[in-house]
C-alpha cells in the first residue's frame, strides 16, 4: 500500500493539489543526498583520495576507516565520496545530453517525416550497430581521456536508442488530430515538437531516461576498468568495484560498498522518475 | 405478468472515489425488473449511468467504481453478493455482453471463429467441432454473408457492421438468458445500422432471450425495445412501455429527449448580398487521394471530380456513409491533404492545395473542426492554453487582452470562464466539442469546416451544439461546410446538401426539399435509412424490402 499525502493542504478547495508518494520521496532524498556528496566531497572526505592510510590491505570496517580499506590500504569511504563526483556528474551529464539530443531529433524526424526521417533513422541505426565498448575504446584511444570526452562518448553511444524510442512515441502523437489542427493553423516545427508533442511523450521519455542512466553508469564503470575512463588515482564507483574485485573472496567491504553506492543511486533515480509528483484535480472544481 | 422476472434489481447503488479522494455516487438507488424474453432499453445522456448499470448486471464495475449497496438478482444468482470467481462463471453462459466498438473488442491477430467460440472453451460447454457448427448457425441467423467461411477470416477482413454482428454471435454462443448491448450501433452508418438491428431483433426473438439495450438514440431504441427506462444522474426518471414513452412522455427530461429529435427547420440566414460578391468557397474539378504520389497522382484516389460552391453566409451539408470521401473533401479544402488536381477559390482568390503555400490569413479565414474532440484537443494543455494559441498566433494578442478574449470565447460557446484552468480530460464530450469550436472561432474565421462534429454526441447535447452553431452564424456571419452521416442534423442546419458516394458527388439539392426531391437511388436509400420515432418503422422496412 502506497501512502498518499498532500504537500499543500487546500485552503477552501481552490488551487491544484499535488500527490507525491513515499517511494518517490525516498528516491528524491537519495538523489539529493548523492548530489550533496558530489558537490562537497573534498570537504567531507576524511582522507585525501590517493593517500595510503592503512598498513593493512582490504581492512575491515573500523572506527578509523568506516568502510574499511582497499587493495592498497586507501580509505574506501573517501574514495566513494570523491568517486561520486565522477559517477553522478559524468553519468547525469551524459544521460542528459543523450536523451535531450535523441528526443529532439526523434520528434523532429516524426514531425518532418520524408527523406529527413529516413536518412537520420538509417544513419543512427548504422551507428547503433557499433559495439558500445569498442566505440568508446576507439574514441578515447584517438583523442585521449578527459571528462568532456567521456561525457560526449557516452552520450553518443546512448543517443540512437533515445532517438528511436522518442521517434516511435512521437509518430503516434503526430497522427493525432490536435497536431493536425496545429499544422492546419500554420504552426512551424519547433512549436509542434515542443508544445504539442513533447508534453504528451514526457512520461515514457522520463522512464526511458531512468533506464538509460543505469546503463551509462555501468558502461562508465566498464570504461574505467579498461583504463579508459576516469584516470587514477581518481576513480568512479565502477572502477572502485573493479580494482577491489579480488577482495570479494576476503569479504572485504572495499568491494561491497561501491556496489551499494551504485545500487542506491540507480534505484533511487528510477524510484523518483516512476513516482513523480502528480497534480491531482477534481472534475467538479 | 405473473411470471417471475429474470432480473430484479433493488436499490442498486454504485459509487466511485475520485483522484482527490472524494466519494461520488454514480447510481443512486435503482429498482427495475427484466422479464424473460423482454428487451429493456436504458437511455439517457452520457454520464447518466446507463452503461454502469448495464455492466453491473454482470457484476462488473469499471476500475475505481464499486457496488456499494442493493441487490442484483439474475436468474437464481445474487450478482452483487457473489465472489469474483463465481461471477466469472456466470459471464458468457447466463449473462453476456456486446460492446460498443466490436472493432476494439476483437483481437486482430486471431481468426474470428476462435474468438467467437472462446466462451464455450472457457466454460467447457461443448466440444470444439460442435461449437463451430453452432457458431455457423448463429452467423446464418444473424444474416452474415458466407456463414460457412466467415469464421476463418481475421477481424480486419470484415466490415464494421459485420463485426458488430459477429460480436453478437460471440455473446450468444453460450446460450445466455440475458444479453447486454452497449450502444452496439452508435458507431455504424445508418444503412449498416438497419441490417444490424434487424439481425439482433430476429435472433433475440427466436431464442426468447432477454436483453438490456443501452443507447442514447431514442429512434433506435424504439425499434428493438419492449420497455424503456430513462436515466439521468444515476436515477430513474421514467419507466414504461416503448409506445407510452414515445407518445406520452411524462418527465421533462424524456420530453427534452423527444424534442431534441424533432428537427427544427433551418431558416436561411438573410443578409444583403453585395453586388457581384464572390462565393466564400468555390471548388472546381477537385481530385484528391492518399499514398505515395507517382506521376502526379496518388496511389489511392478518393475524390473524383468534385464541384461545388458555398455562398457567403450559407451552409453546405455533405452526406454519405463512411468511406464516401466526406472527410477527405474537408481535408482537401483545409489543405491538410493537398488535392492533386482541380482548383479552389476562397472569397475570389486562389486557394493553393497545400498548407505551406497558403498565406497565414487564408489559413485563419478557413478553420476546421474535427469529429472527435477527444483527439482534437491536446490532453496536456489547459483549455486556456488551447484557446490562447490561435489568438497569439493569428492576432498577436498577449497578456490581459488575450485572457479577456479567452473568457469571451468561452462565453460565446456557453461555458463558464472558470473552465479555462481545466485540462481537456476533465470535460464532458459536449463541453470538449464546444472548446473545439471555440478554438476555431478564436481565429475569427469566415468559413468553418465541421467534420461530423455532432456524431459522437448524445441527441440532446448534439441539438444544443447545433443551436449554438446557428446562433454564432447569425452573430458572426459565418458559413459552414457541415459533414455528417446524420441526415436530420444536416437538415437542421444546411441550405444545400451534397450527397457523396465513393468519392463522387451524386447529387446536390436544397436541404429543405431533400426528402421530396432526391432523385439518385443512393440518396433515397440514405434518406429512408434514418430511423424514425415509430416502433413499427423497422418492421415496415421489412415489408418494403
Amino acid at each position: 500500500m502506497i501512502s498518499v499525502l498532500r504537500t499543500s493542504p487546500r485552503p477552501g478547495g481552490t488551487g491544484p493539489t499535488w500527490r507525491f508518494n513515499w517511494v518517490g520521496r525516498i528516491g528524491l532524498a537519495m538523489i539529493l543526498f548523492w548530489a550533496f556528496v558530489a558537490i562537497f566531497a573534498p570537504m567531507i572526505a576524511p582522507y585525501p583520495i590517493g593517500e595510503i592510510a592503512d598498513w593493512d590491505y582490504f581492512g575491515p570496517m573500523s572506527g578509523q576507516f568506516w568502510l574499511g580499506s582497499d587493495y592498497l590500504g586507501r580509505d574506501v569511504l573517501s574514495r566513494i565520496l570523491v568517486g561520486s563526483r565522477y559517477t553522478v556528474g559524468i553519468s547525469l551529464a551524459a544521460v542528459f545530453v543523450a536523451c535531450a539530443g535523441g528526443v529532439i531529433l526523434g520528434m523532429v524526424a516524426a514531425v518532418m517525416g520524408g527523406i529527413f526521417d529516413t536518412l537520420l533513422s538509417r544513419l543512427l541505426d548504422a551507428f547503433n550497430g557499433i559495439p558500445s565498448l569498442l566505440f568508446g575504446l576507439v574514441v578515447v584511444a584517438a583523442v585521449g581521456s578527459s571528462i568532456p570526452v567521456l561525457v560526449l562518448t557516452l552520450a553518443a553511444i546512448y543517443l540512437p536508442g533515445a532517438y528511436r524510442f522518442a521517434r516511435a512515441l512521437s509518430v503516434n502523437v503526430n497522427a493525432m488530430d490536435f497536431v493536425t489542427v496545429a499544422r492546419a493553423r500554420g504552426e512551424r516545427t519547433p512549436y509542434l515538437i515542443f508544445r504539442e508533442i513533447f508534453p504528451n511523450i514526457l512520461g515514457p521519455v522520463l522512464a526511458d531516461l531512468g533506464v538509460r542512466f543505469v546503463f551509462i553508469v555501468l558502461l562508465l564503470s566498464g570504461l574505467s576498468f579498461l583504463g579508459l575512463g576516469v584516470q587514477p588515482p581518481n576513480a568512479d564507483w565502477g572502477a572502485l568495484v573493479r580494482e577491489n574485485i579480488e577482495g570479494l573472496s576476503l569479504g572485504a567491504p572495499a568491494v561491497i560498498f561501491p556496489c551499494i553506492a551504485i545500487a542506491t543511486l540507480t534505484i533511487s533515480v528510477n524510484m523518483f522518475i516512476d513516482n513523480l509528483p502528480k497534480k491531482i484535480r477534481d472534475r467538479s472544481e | 405478468m405473473t411470471q417471475q422476472p429474470l432480473v430484479s434489481v433493488r436499490d442498486l447503488r454504485i459509487g466511485a472515489v475520485t483522484d482527490a479522494g472524494r466519494k461520488v455516487e454514480i447510481i443512486k438507488g435503482l429498482d427495475f425488473d427484466i422479464h424473460p424474453g423482454e428487451i429493456v432499453a436504458l437511455i439517457g445522456e452520457s454520464g447518466s449511468g446507463k452503461t454502469t448499470t448495464a455492466l453491473s448486471l454482470m457484476g462488473h464495475c469499471r476500475p475505481g467504481c464499486a457496488i456499494t449497496g442493493g441487490s442484483i438478482r439474475v436468474g437464481r444468482h445474487d450478482v452483487a453478493a457473489m465472489s469474483e470467481s463465481a461471477r466469472a462463471h456466470l459471464r458468457g453462459t447466463e449473462v453476456s455482453y456486446v460492446p460498443q466498438s466490436a472493432a476494439a473488442a476483437f483481437n486482430p491477430s486471431k481468426r474470428i471463429m476462435e474468438q467467437v467460440i472462446e466462451i464455450t472453451d472457457i466454460h467447457g460447454l461443448m466440444p470444439k467441432a460442435e461449437a463451430e457448427k453452432k457458431a455457423v448457425e448463429l452467423f446464418r441467423a444473424l444474416a452474415l454473408p458466407h456463414p460457412d467461411t466467415i469464421g476463418t477470416r481475421y477481424p480486419h477482413q470484415v466490415s464494421g457492421g459485420q463485426l458488430q454482428r459477429l460480436a453478437a454471435a460471440m455473446a450468444l454462443i453460450g446460450d445466455p438468458e440475458l444479453v447486454i448491448f452497449d450502444e452496439p450501433t452508435t458507431a455504424l452508418d445508418v444503412t449498416t445500422q438497419i441490417e444490424v438491428l434487424k439481425a439482433f431483433k430476429s435472433v433475440m426473438a427466436a431464442g426468447g432471450i432477454a436483453g438490456v439495450y443501452v443507447s442514447h438514440d431514442l429512434a433506435v431504441v424504439a425499434q428493438v425495445a419492449d420497455r424503456i427506462i430513462v436515466l439521468k444522474g444515476g436515477e430513474i426518471q421514467e419507466e414504461g412501455g416503448t409506445e407510452d414513452i414515445l407518445h406520452r412522455p411524462a418527465h421533462p427530461y424524456t420530453k427534452a429527449l423527444l424534442a431534441a429529435f424533432e428537427p427544427v427547420p433551418h431558416v436561411p440566414a438573410t443578409r444583403d448580398k453585395a453586388p457581384n460578391e464572390a462565393p466564400i468557397l468555390q471548388v472546381e474539378h477537385l481530385f484528391a487521394g492518399y499514398g505515395a504520389v507517382r506521376k502526379g497522382e496518388p496511389d489511392v484516389k478518393i475524390l473524383k471530380d468534385v464541384n461545388f460552391r458555398i455562398e457567403r453566409g450559407k451552409n453546405l451539408g455533405v452526406i454519405g456513409e463512411s468511406g464516401s470521401g466526406k472527410s477527405t473533401l474537408a481535408r482537401a479544402v483545409a489543405g491538410i491533404l493537398p488535392a492533386y488536381r482541380g482548383a479552389m477559390k476562397f472569397d475570389g482568390a486562389e486557394l493553393r492545395p497545400d498548407l505551406q503555400s497558403r498565406s497565414k490569413d487564408q489559413l485563419r479565414r478557413c478553420q476546421m473542426v474535427f469529429q472527435l474532440a477527444d483527439t482534437a484537443l491536446n490532453p496536456a494543455q489547459s483549455i486556456e492554453a488551447i484557446l490562447s494559441r490561435p489568438l497569439a498566433f493569428y492576432h498577436g494578442l498577449s497578456g490581459r487582452a488575450k485572457a479577456a478574449r479567452v473568457a469571451e470565447l468561452l462565453d460565446m460557446v456557453h461555458l463558464p470562464a472558470a473552465m479555462r484552468h481545466r485540462l481537456p480530460g476533465e470535460l464532458s464530450g459536449g463541453q470538449k466539442q464546444r472548446i473545439n469550436l471555440a478554438r476555431a472561432l478564436a481565429a475569427e474565421p469566415e468559413l468553418i469546416l465541421c467534420d461530423e462534429i455532432t456524431s459522437a454526441l448524445d441527441t440532446v447535447v448534439a441539438a444544443a451544439i447545433l443551436d449554438l452553431l446557428k446562433e454564432l452564424q447569425s452573430e458572426l456571419g459565418l458559413s459552414y461546410m457541415f459533414i455528417s452521416h446524420d441526415l436530420s442534423t444536416v437538415e437542421a442546419i444546411c441550405d444545400e446538401v451534397l450527397v457523396m458516394l465513393k468519392g463522387e458527388v451524386v447529387e446536390q439539392l436544397p436541404a429543405a426539399r431533400m426528402a421530396a426531391d432526391a432523385q439518385h437511388p443512393y440518396s433515397r436509400l440514405l434518406i429512408s435509412s434514418v430511423p424514425q420515432l415509430d416502433t413499427g418503422w423497422l418492421a415496415g422496412l421489412d415489408r418494403a424490402g
